[in-house]
Parts: structure tokens; C-alpha cells; sequence
């Protein structure tokens, strides 16, 4: 069996130019459930979808506060999301405390790129196997984030990571002209049905496996309770839900691991440095 | 390269049997891989042109930038590891903070390179580091004129008059090595630097890119700054009419 | 033997080996923290310092003026010394006290304010950030018993509106619309006072040229009756329509009346 011998460490570049462990600390992104996030004038909205690990756990929490004007949304492994977003979390308050202001988003997540980018370098290390979708507002309106393992960031109009999420970003691409004009509810029923999209055909979003939270003008960073919930679960209710294509790419995680007992595979990394 | 899959080639701090450090030679790698980015050295000043490839249309445009202020008067724009180029950036400025708080002035490029470079230079000793992905240009207008430096991932580092990393450098540096120039004034060099990115873009593997463009010269006091954006205009303009006239005579011929 | 010095070979253990010892704090995991014998005298008196600093809210903006002398003592040392700075296009700062340590933190802001153009992002050191940045500096310095000997006043434009601050060398911070350090704050402060109340009372805010000249009066009453001040003086404004240097002023004394004052 070929075995890439150049996929053991973050220190190793590929004779191509590729960390492939940072590669695949990408795939853990996809392992996770989709979250969407997307904006219009005044307002950014994060919408997630809530796995539960068996049927007597309860839904794992996907949005995480981090300051009056800014909330996270995870997807991959939840235990180096806390951590993140306790840095985060540092960062804010201590701009807080010196400076009396709130932390620009550009700012926060520019110093949280450069402390992920140091476990990509360094033996001891490995990339944190989390994607966020970063909600936020400032003097300069509203904002969504991406940050990847790499340490790569994206400034976006709209995004969705995780499972399956290809779906929801040709909902977002295909409607992207339409959200700066749109109403806030209506953003949030878009949101919705972009993660609607990623859902496999017996799941149907519900106020158990939804999250939404809103944060924007004159709106500090909330996360929706279950009866705002149900209220705009109902609004895209009963629409016709686009059939399920096959996933393009290889974005097609299973929405469950796979099998214990498939056996050790090789590895596959999906996505090319993005170097670009 | 024979020599690559021996094993010699997995960690920086290890030679190989014919005395070459593999792991840098793939950093290297990584830098051409990534958008092209050109820097000229004219008569009154440096400019900046970077080629950002744009993987897809939910990104905000003018995100991720490639051309940073290290200070007020020094400019570097990065090919490669942005994710790593950042850290560098980061490194660069502090160096020319602490010079400024050390002597009171601008650090001379002269020695922030030396700095710069020195700490890029480490990352290629060890086992338990890797080196950067990613080559930086910086440039400056000092009291005796115009100066520019390109290190790269080695952590070597050269003084240049007009340099190219990136993707497309070959065909960059062909079309730099046409231009006078000592003689060409920032001015005209952003012209020619956007028909360069222009010109070098490969629309069939690569279908979206922003132009970025910056300078430090006598016509911007020695500031480091983003192109005026009707400067940029006229540039983005000129070379998008260049192409078409490139791409007409090419019709013409067949 | 002793309680504190270290017992050799020739004598006994301790009697309570990793027992508390007197003034030192036990932590029960058995590490100590050791009496605190050793400590440190600093000498802090200020030398080159600057007099008062005042400065008023005005229809739109701010006005801020400060003398231009940089006392030795007693003694009338630096003639021209600047203590109003612009810092950015929406922060004024006046400073009064010990000039070095201002000039310590200037050098900081300066980098800070450079650091943040670097970054091109469209935001800008507010005022309100940077009174809250010097007062945690100020009383950090004050809490470890090395106070920076500085009163600053942090004038400027925030959020569109008119913002004016203080912070003394312990860490006091309030905001106000009329504010004065040093001799001022007991001279000066009434006259300032007087005059927004008149304002108020009009139901007006105090217009740019109005403010200008209470603040031309207080700068002659001070030079009249504080020792430390000059007839030179800098007065800046700052309003919605940007950043203005009235250059420097002189105060109208008349020394005419001299000869009657006796009895000294």
C-alpha cells in the first residue's frame, strides 16, 4: 500500500509544496455539522445545525458568544473551538479593560490567524481542527469570518462550512445579490433554507437541531431561544425543499463518522493548499 | 531532484548525500504555487503589483490583502503561505518599532532586511520548525533614493532593481528585464506593473484575480501607501487595453 | 537557631522542618512565600515640569490651551516647550507635570498610533481609548509605587461628538465639559465654570470663539497668579471641521499698576 511519507508532521513540506497535515486538519472541518452565516446592511446572522451524540445526549451547543458584538459558529472539533473562542473571549475583554471600546472584528480575527498559524509550524504542535464562522459588528458595519486550520482567513458576503455544506454555498452564491437589500427576518429565512439545503433527505430542521443567533445595529450578539426559533422555523415551513442533488466536490463527509471496522484507510486530502 | 524519496528530504535540520537541504527547495515550492507578485525599482520610488487569485465569489473583494505596511515608510507584499506571511509581517513591524523606540528614526531597510531575513533564516535550521512558505518583498524611499529586497524562503536575501515571485515570475521577470528602469518614474512603473499582472494571469487555471497596487516614493512623501484609486483606475484600465490589443494582434497573425 | 537562616550540618533540624515562617504566608502544598524583608525606596520628585493645562467643550468640538514654559523648580528653564499634542485627526492630549515621563509616553502613543495606520483598517485611536489606555498605564505605574509624574487632558471628537477627559498621575480619570490640572483646576476652573453656566443658562452651547476667549481670560488670570506660568501660550481646537493650531499667544499684561503694589 503506498503510504505518503510526507504526511506525518506539520513541519514536513510535501516535495509539491503541501503540508498535508495541515490538509488534513481541513478535513476536520467537514466532519462537523454545516453552519451558515450571512449579512445584510445592518446585520449578520449565524445559523447552525445541532448534532446530538446519542438519543439520550442533548444537542451540541455550535454558537458560542464571545463579546456583546461578536458570537462564533463551529464546525469540527468542539474542544479546540473553546479554546479559540476562549482566547477570543481574552482578546475582547482585554481591549475592553484598556482601551474602553469594543475590538474591531478585523482585528480580533487577525490575531486569532496568527496564533493558529504558529501549530502549523511547529513540531510540538498540530493545526486547531476547527473551522469558524465569525458574526460581528463594528463602527464598520456587520461582518461574517471564516477562519480555517490553516490559519486562513476570509473576509466572506456569506459562507457555509462543514458537512455537507457545498449545498448551502450554491444556495448563498445563488441568492448573493439579494441579501445587503433584504430584511433581517427575511436574511434569517435564507439562512435557513441555505441549511435546509445540506440536510440528507429524512432530516428536517427543527427547534432541537437549530441554533440561530443575530447580532447587528443596536442589536447586541443573542442566541435565539427555542420559541424565536419555532417562529422562523415556521416562516420557510411547508416550501418546497430543493431536491437533493449529488454533492460536487469532496465535500460529501458522511453526516455520522465512519464505520469503526471499515479499517485503516489511506489518506485522501480533499483540498489543496490554498496558497492562492 | 534523485535525491527526493530517499528520505533525505524530510527534515530542514538534515542534508542530503549531495549537500542540499530538501525541505527548503519544497517551501520554495509552496511560493510557486501562489499568486504572482512583481516589485520595480524606479528612479523616484518602489512599486508594489500583486495578482490575488480569488477561489470564490462569497469573499468580500479587497479581503485578504497581499501588500502590508511594515511601517510608514517601508511596504512588503508576500507570495505564498498569506497564513505565514502574516507572521512574518508581524515580525517586521516589531522590529521596526523597536528600532524607532531604540533610536528615535526610521529603521533603514538596510537593516530591517537584515532582521527580517535573519529570523526567516532560522526557520530553516531546526527539525522542530519548518520553514515559511512564503517570499517577501519590501521596499522603501530613503534619503539617497529608492531601495527594495526580496527574501526568500532560504532566508537569503538580495538588494534588486525589479524582482517577481510567484506563479507566473519567469514570464515577469521577461517583461521586467524589457523596462529602463533607472530611467521610469513610479508613475509610469504602476503602469507597467499592472500590465505585467495582467499580462502574466492565466485565465484558464486561475479564472478570478484582484490587482493590487501600492508605492513608496517622492510622489507619496516617502510613505508607503495603496495606489490613489483614480491612479489605480487609469493603471487597471491601461493594462486591461493592452491585453485586448495583445490578444487582437494575436487573431491578426493566425 | 535563628528562625531564617539556613541551618548547616552541625545543627539540628528545625524544630517544625517546612513550618511557616514569621511574616511569611503558608500555602498548605508546602510551598512559602518569604517574608517580605527586602524592599526598594524610589525617589520621585518631578524636575522639568510643565504648569496647567486647560480645556472646554464648545459647540462641535473642543478647545485646549497650556503655556509653553518648561519649569526647572522655581526656575523658568524651557521656553518653548509643547505640551497640547495633536495625536491623531480626531485626538487632542495636553499634559502638565514632569515632561520626561510625559515625553516616555509620547514615544508609546506615538507607536501606537503608527502601528494602527500600519494596519489600514479604517479604524483610528479614539479619545475615549486613549484616556482609558493612560489611565490603566498611570495607575498600574501608581499601584507598583513608581507613579508617572503626568495629568493629562485627552480632548477630541468621539463618535461625532465633542469629548473632553482627564487622568491624574494616580490613576483618577473622570470626564467633564470643562477641565483644568494643575494651578488651574483652583484657578481657573471657576471662570470656566461661570462661563458654561452663563451659556447654559442661554440655552446655547458655547460656540468655538466663545470658548476661545474664556480660555484667553483663564491663561491671563493664571499668569497673573500661578509662579510657575508664562505669558506664552498655545491654545488648539478641534471641532467637526477638523484640527486648528491658533499658534501662540501672548497674555496682555499691564505692568503699569506695578509700581503700587508695596508691602512685600
Amino acid at each position: 500500500m503506498f503510504r505518503n511519507q510526507y504526511d506525518s508532521d506539520v513541519t514536513v513540506w510535501s516535495p509539491q509544496g503541501r503540508l498535508h497535515q495541515v490538509e488534513y486538519a481541513m478535513e476536520a472541518v467537514k466532519l462537523g455539522s454545516a453552519t451558515v452565516g450571512l449579512k445584510n446592511k445592518t446585520h449578520a446572522v449565524l445559523i447552525a445545525l445541532k448534532r446530538a451524540a446519542s438519543e439520550l445526549s442533548a444537542h451540541q451547543k455550535k454558537i458560542i458568544p464571545i463579546d456583546t458584538h461578536i458570537g462564533v459558529s463551529i464546525a469540527g472539533l468542539t474542544a479546540d473551538a473553546r479554546i479559540l473562542s476562549r482566547y477570543m473571549k481574552t482578546e475582547c475583554l482585554n481591549y475592553k479593560y484598556s482601551h474602553d471600546a469594543l475590538l474591531p472584528v478585523s482585528r480580533l480575527i487577525a490575531t486569532l490567524g496568527n496564533k493558529m498559524q504558529v501549530c502549523t509550524q511547529r513540531y510540538d504542535r498540530r493545526p486547531y481542527g476547527v473551522g469558524l464562522l465569525v458574526a460581528g459588528y463594528d463602527d464598520q458595519g456587520p461582518h461574517i469570518y471564516q477562519t480555517c486550520p490553516s490559519a486562513n482567513f476570509f473576509d466572506c458576503k456569506a459562507m457555509a462550512i462543514g458537512a455537507r455544506s457545498q449545498s448551502a454555498r450554491t444556495y448563498l452564491e445563488k441568492h448573493l445579490d439579494e441579501f445587503p437589500n433584504s430584511e433581517t427576518d427575511e436574511l434569517i429565512k435564507h439562512g435557513l433554507r441555505a441549511l435546509r439545503d445540506t440536510l440528507p433527505n429524512e432530516v428536517e430542521l427543527n427547534t432541537k437541531n437549530v441554533s440561530i443567533s443575530l447580532v447587528g445595529k443596536g442589536t447586541l450578539f443573542s442566541v435565539f431561544d427555542e420559541d424565536t426559533l419555532a417562529r422562523y422555523l415556521a416562516m420557510i415551513e411547508g416550501e418546497e425543499k430543493r431536491s437533493s442533488q449529488p454533492e460536487s466536490g469532496g465535500d460529501a463527509a458522511p453526516l455520522q463518522p465512519p464505520e469503526e471496522d471499515s479499517g485503516p484507510q489511506d489518506p485522501q486530502p480533499a483540498t489543496a493548499m490554498e496558497t492562492e | 531532484m534523485s535525491s527526493i524519496g530517499t528520505g533525505y528530504d524530510l527534515s530542514a535540520s538534515q542534508f542530503s548525500p549531495d549537500g542540499r537541504v530538501f525541505q527548503v527547495e519544497y517551501a520554495h515550492k509552496a511560493v510557486e504555487n501562489s499568486g504572482t507578485v512583481i516589485g520595480l525599482r524606479g528612479k523616484d520610488g518602489v512599486v508594489f503589483a500583486v495578482e490575488k487569485l480569488v477561489t470564490s465569489k462569497l469573499y468580500e473583494p479587497g479581503a485578504n490583502k497581499r501588500v502590508f505596511n511594515i511601517d510608514t515608510h517601508v511596504g512588503m507584499a508576500v507570495s505564498g503561505l498569506i497564513s505565514d506571511a502574516r507572521q512574518i509581517v508581524e515580525t517586521a513591524r516589531s522590529e521596526a518599532a523597536n528600532y524607532r523606540a531604540q533610536y528615535g528614526t526610521n529603521i533603514p531597510l538596510k537593516y530591517l532586511n537584515d532582521r527580517v531575513s535573519m529570523y526567516m533564516h532560522a526557520y530553516t535550521l531546526y527539525s522542530a520548525v519548518r520553514p515559511f512558505g512564503c517570499s517577501v518583498i519590501m521596499g522603501s524611499y530613503e534619503a539617497d533614493g529608492p531601495v527594495m529586497y526580496m527574501i526568500d524562503p532560504s532566508g537569503v536575501s538580495y538588494g534588486y532593481y525589479g524582482c517577481a515571485i510567484g506563479k507566473a515570475k519567469q514570464a515577469a521577470k521577461t517583461e521586467i528585464e524589457k523596462l529602463k528602469l533607472a530611467d521610469l518614474s513610479c508613475k509610469e512603473l504602476v503602469k507597467e506593473a499592472a500590465r505585467i499582472i495582467y499580462m502574466v494571469h492565466d485565465e484558464l487555471k486561475d479564472k478570478q484575480f484582484e490587482l493590487e497596487l501600492s508605492w513608496v516614493g517622492q510622489l507619496s512623501e516617502g510613505r508607503h501607501e495603496r495606489v490613489p484609486p483614480t491612479v489605480f483606475a487609469e493603471a487597471e484600465k491601461a493594462a486591461r487595453a493592452a491585453m485586448e490589443d495583445e490578444s487582437d494582434s494575436d487573431t491578426d497573425e493566425m | 537557631m535563628a528562625c531564617g537562616t539556613p541551618h548547616d550540618m552541625f545543627s539540628a533540624n528545625p524544630l517544625w522542618h517546612n513550618g511557616p515562617i514569621p511574616g511569611g504566608f503558608y500555602n498548605f502544598p508546602g510551598s512559602k512565600t518569604a517574608p517580605l524583608y527586602s524592599g526598594a525606596q524610589r525617589f520621585h520628585t518631578p524636575v522639568t515640569t510643565g504648569t496647567s493645562v486647560l480645556a472646554i467643550k464648545c459647540d462641535g468640538g473642543v478647545v485646549i490651551a497650556a503655556d509653553i514654559l518648561g519649569s526647572y523648580g522655581s526656575l523658568a528653564r524651557f521656553r518653548d516647550l509643547h505640551r497640547v499634542h495633536k495625536i491623531n485627526e480626531n485626538t487632542v492630549l495636553g499634559v502638565s507635570g514632569d515632561y520626561a515621563d510625559f515625553q516616555h509616553l509620547q514615544q508609546i502613543i506615538e507607536q501606537k498610533v503608527i502601528s494602527e495606520q500600519c494596519l489600514d483598517d479604517g479604524f483610528a485611536l479614539k479619545p475615549r481609548s486613549l484616556l482609558c489606555w493612560l489611565t490603566r498605564h498611570l495607575y498600574y505605574r501608581r499601584s507598583r509605587y513608581d507613579p508617572l509624574w503626568t495629568n493629562f487632558i485627552v480632548g477630541g471628537i468621539q463618535d461625532g461628538q465633542p469629548f473632553l477627559g482627564t487622568v491624574d498621575k494616580l490613576g483618577t480619570a473622570y470626564e467633564d465639559d470643562h477641565i483644568a490640572t494643575g494651578y488651574g483646576a483652583y484657578i481657573a476652573l471657576p471662570v470656566m465654570r461661570d462661563e458654561l453656566a452663563k451659556a447654559k443658562q442661554s440655552g446655547q452651547p458655547i460656540s468655538k470663539e466663545d470658548a476661545c476667549k474664556v480660555l484667553e481670560r483663564c491663561m491671563t488670570v493664571l499668569f497673573f497668579r500661578d509662579a510657575r506660568s508664562f505669558p506664552k501660550y498655545e491654545m488648539i481646537t478641534l471641532t467637526e471641521e477638523g484640527y486648528e493650531h491658533h499658534g501662540t499667544k501672548t497674555v496682555k499684561a499691564n505692568w503699569e499698576i506695578a509700581h503700587m503694589v508695596k508691602g512685600y
